[in-house]
């Protein structure tokens, strides 16, 4: 190997100083700090579902008693959908990715970008706080009048951190909706765009419009808690369904924000190994703005058996599965995509693969919950927990995971191993469904979620969730193996090892600072692989 | 044409072409967080309506209670204050340093008369035994007339506390715009402070009627 070659000045060698890192306001370098603090969290939310998986392998509860599995499982949704799964993509790779793409030099505001950071950082801090104070154990929807007038554990501290990690999530979604407006280089059409960003473009609107709500929910629950409002609290003329409405009014539409991004990616990954321009761009870029718009349209199906009356239950039915068309739209567009495409199996590529196996069966039992019957009949049982399961985590994890094995050459100009990558991706995709699909089938026959012990007659269901859950963990450790070698001992990557299209594969592996030596001028539609 | 003149660099950042650009963006910023600040209060009035229909009487009762008078000069107060700020934004545009300093001054004044009035007003909500908790006292529906003073000090306390967040925006805007560093050609951190005041004003004329205004065309009680 040649040891003489003088990298090309790039964004990680623009200083390596700790204050070069913590004060930057490039949007690469702060994508990566990112990716550090979202990892952790992913590790501290992976270890408290370890801890369920092995209480729940004997029907007795015996191995933590109910208070602590209680907040165990708290704190598991909390980290995972607060700090994880929310930021994951939008945060690291959206933030890396939107300016290049688009062939701005940052997102429009910096500054803000850095801010959101440390909000994240903050915020994730007083939920650590919480957590050593002794935890949580309302479950992460928080529902009154038990969050605001009966639990005695550290309810406020933990609103208080998601309510300042809303923070960042505003600001990184009103950043993305600027710079995809008003920072587009010369040429780069609104259909001109990756469907990366179109999918970036609806999840920070629904960022933007979505989390005010639960932050002034959140300041309410606290103003109970701490000031002895009845806003929520029966006793005093409050209604505590109404919290149930503002809590999803963002939740629900936040599981969008999780899996909008992951649906971006996806557009990116089949072209690129398909060797293939997208299958209906404007549909696949429109479907994208519909799930944002519908999204806020379907709150009501969380609250089927929470005393809604039977005209608006059937309203958020029938709004429910309109969901499914714009997502029917995206799978088929892809599989279109595919047809006749020049395929090659590289790992992101498995990973497209996963992604739609576990969308296909996890959007599929969404409209079994959408019926109103069925999910009177399932509320509350683990086919609630495996569904959810499957779009946020199965849908959210395959593309971030598929998302950094295809630009981890481009952030960090080094090639990985992909032999073991693909070991990886064929392990969390058979470890997933071992872990999740049992689920299903137990939580049909009626096993609750959210207790720490079962009837005996559900533990074969159980043992297999666990041993799938350990399966995991292990294709999930695998990566930060090969990753972490190829950071040290990896090939240097060229500027487009793919072979494919967009505009971050026209400039160096790393990018320079301002992602690019020269301007670029966008001539070409997207996905222009015929040419 | 931007680069022609000679303080060009010293405001336009790095990552934009040119002073229009960074202004749109800045603008369209701004109007995207005033959509976030309509939703977060837009929870609040949620709640309200949902307790407002569900207890009219109470509410129309409580709202009795509250002092119009205050209120009312309160408002004209505010509705100055976005007179003074729309002032200041025009005599940004003009380059005016002097009259920019002044309108951001007096409006800085008048949004610390409204804190002032709010102040009292508080106070006598808390002679009166109305601050909600163990010692709320009122005669008649206590439990939801209680509901409604919850509800108007969140309203009303989340409404002061972006009054004084502007106020801390407009005191660094008046040292900026003393030391010129607004001119003609560069004033976007005055426009963007005037939109979030005029937002905060714009609150308060819905929070105005919604809690003061209550069944007052109906017999006097």
């Amino acid at each position: 190997m040649d040891t003489a070659v003088t990298p090309h000045a790039n964004y990680l060698t623009d200083g390596y100083t700790l204050k070069s890192w913590l004060l930057t306001r490039d949007h690469k370098r702060i994508g990566l700090l990112y990716l550090i603090s979202v990892t952790a969290f992913f590790v501290l939310g992976a270890v408290f579902a370890a801890i369920i998986r092995a209480e729940l392998l004997t029907p007795a509860g015996d191995l933590v008693a109910s208070d602590t599995y209680n907040r165990l499982f708290t704190m598991h949704g909390v980290v995972m959908v607060f700090f994880f799964l929310i930021p994951a993509i939008p945060s690291v790779l959206g933030n890396f990715l939107v300016p290049i793409m688009i062939g701005a030099k940052d997102l429009a505001f910096p500054r803000l970008n850095l801010l959101s950071w440390y909000l994240y950082t903050f915020g994730g801090f007083f939920t650590l706080w919480a957590l050593v104070a002794g935890g949580v154990d309302t479950g992460w929807t928080f529902y009154t009048p038990y969050s605001s007038a009966f639990s005695n554990s550290n309810v406020a501290l933990v609103v208080v951190g998601i309510f300042i990690n809303g923070f960042s999530s505003i600001l990184t979604g009103l950043n993305f909706v600027v710079t995809i407006h008003k920072m587009r280089a010369p040429g780069m059409t609104w259909f001109r765009m990756p469907l990366f960003i179109w999918a970036h473009y609806a999840t920070a609107l629904i960022m933007v419009l979505g989390t005010p709500v639960i932050a002034i929910t959140l300041v309410m629950v606290a103003a109970e808690r701490l000031l002895g409002l009845g806003i929520f609290d029966p006793k005093l003329g409050g209604d505590p369904v109404l919290f149930q409405h503002l809590f999803w009014f963002y939740s629900h539409p936040a599981v969008y924000i999780m899996i909008l991004p992951a649906m971006g990616i996806m557009s990116e990954l089949v072209a690129a190994f398909s060797r293939k321009a997208i299958f209906g761009y404007s549909f696949v870029a429109f479907s994208s703005l519909a799930i944002a718009v519908f999204g806020f349209l379907v709150w009501g199906h969380h609250m089927f058996v929470s005393s809604e009356s039977v005209y608006s239950a059937m309203a958020f039915s029938l709004l429910s599965f309109l969901v499914a068309i714009p997502s029917a739209v995206k799978v088929f567009n892809w599989s279109a995509t595919m047809y006749k495409g020049s395929i090659s199996f590289e790992a992101p590529m498995m990973y497209v693969f996963g992604f739609v196996g576990l969308f296909l069966i996890g959007g599929l039992t969404g409209l079994f919950l959408a019926a109103i019957a069925v999910d009177v009949h399932v509320t509350d049982t683990y086919f609630v927990v495996a569904h959810f399961h499957y779009i946020m985590v199965g849908g959210t994890i395959m593309m971030f995971m598929g998302g950094l094995h295809f630009w981890w050459p481009k952030i960090t100009g080094k090639l990985y191993n992909e032999f073991w990558a693909k070991v990886a991706a064929a392990t969390i995709f058979f470890g997933f469904n071992l872990t999740f699909f049992p689920q299903f089938i137990v939580g049909y026959l009626g096993m609750p979620r959210r207790y720490h012990a079962y009837p005996p007659e559900f533990q074969l269901w159980n043992i297999l969730s666990t041993a799938g859950a350990t399966v995991l963990a292990v294709g999930y450790a695998m990566p930060a193996l090969y990753f972490a070698h190829s950071l040290l001992r990896g090939q240097p990557a060229p500027s487009n090892p793919w072979g494919a299209k967009g505009l971050e594969w026209e400039t160096t592996s790393p990018p320079p600072t301002h992602n690019f030596d020269t301007p670029p001028v966008v001539t070409e539609p997207p996905y222009n692989y015929a040419k | 044409m931007s680069g022609t003149h000679a303080d060009e660099p010293s405001v336009l950042q790095h990552h934009f072409d040119n002073l229009g650009q960074q202004f749109e963006a800045s603008t369209l910023g701004m109007w995207l967080f005033l959509v976030t600040e309509i939703l977060f209060f837009g929870g609040l009035f949620t709640a309200y309506m949902v307790y407002r229909m569900a207890y009219p009487e109470a509410f129309a009762e409580a709202s009795h209670h509250l002092n119009i008078v205050l209120g009312g000069a309160n408002t004209a107060v505010l509705i100055g204050s976005s007179l003074t700020m729309a002032m200041a934004v025009y005599a940004a545009q003009r380059g005016q340093r002097e009259r920019q300093v002044v309108f951001l001054v007096l409006t800085m004044v008048l949004g610390m008369v409204f804190l002032g009035v709010k102040s009292v007003e508080y106070s006598h909500k808390f002679a009166e035994g109305l601050i909600p908790g163990p010692n709320f006292r009122f005669e008649g529906d206590a439990i939801h007339s209680q509901l409604f003073f919850s509800l108007y000090f969140v309203m009303t306390g989340l409404h002061a506390l972006h009054m004084i967040i502007g106020i801390g925006i407009m005191a660094v805007l008046t040292m900026m715009a003393w030391k010129g560093r607004y001119t003609a050609r560069y004033h976007t951190p005055v426009e963007v402070s005037g939109l979030y005041w005029h937002f905060v004003d714009i609150v308060w004329i819905f929070l105005f009627p919604l809690l003061y205004l209550i069944d007052r065309h109906g017999a006097v009680r």
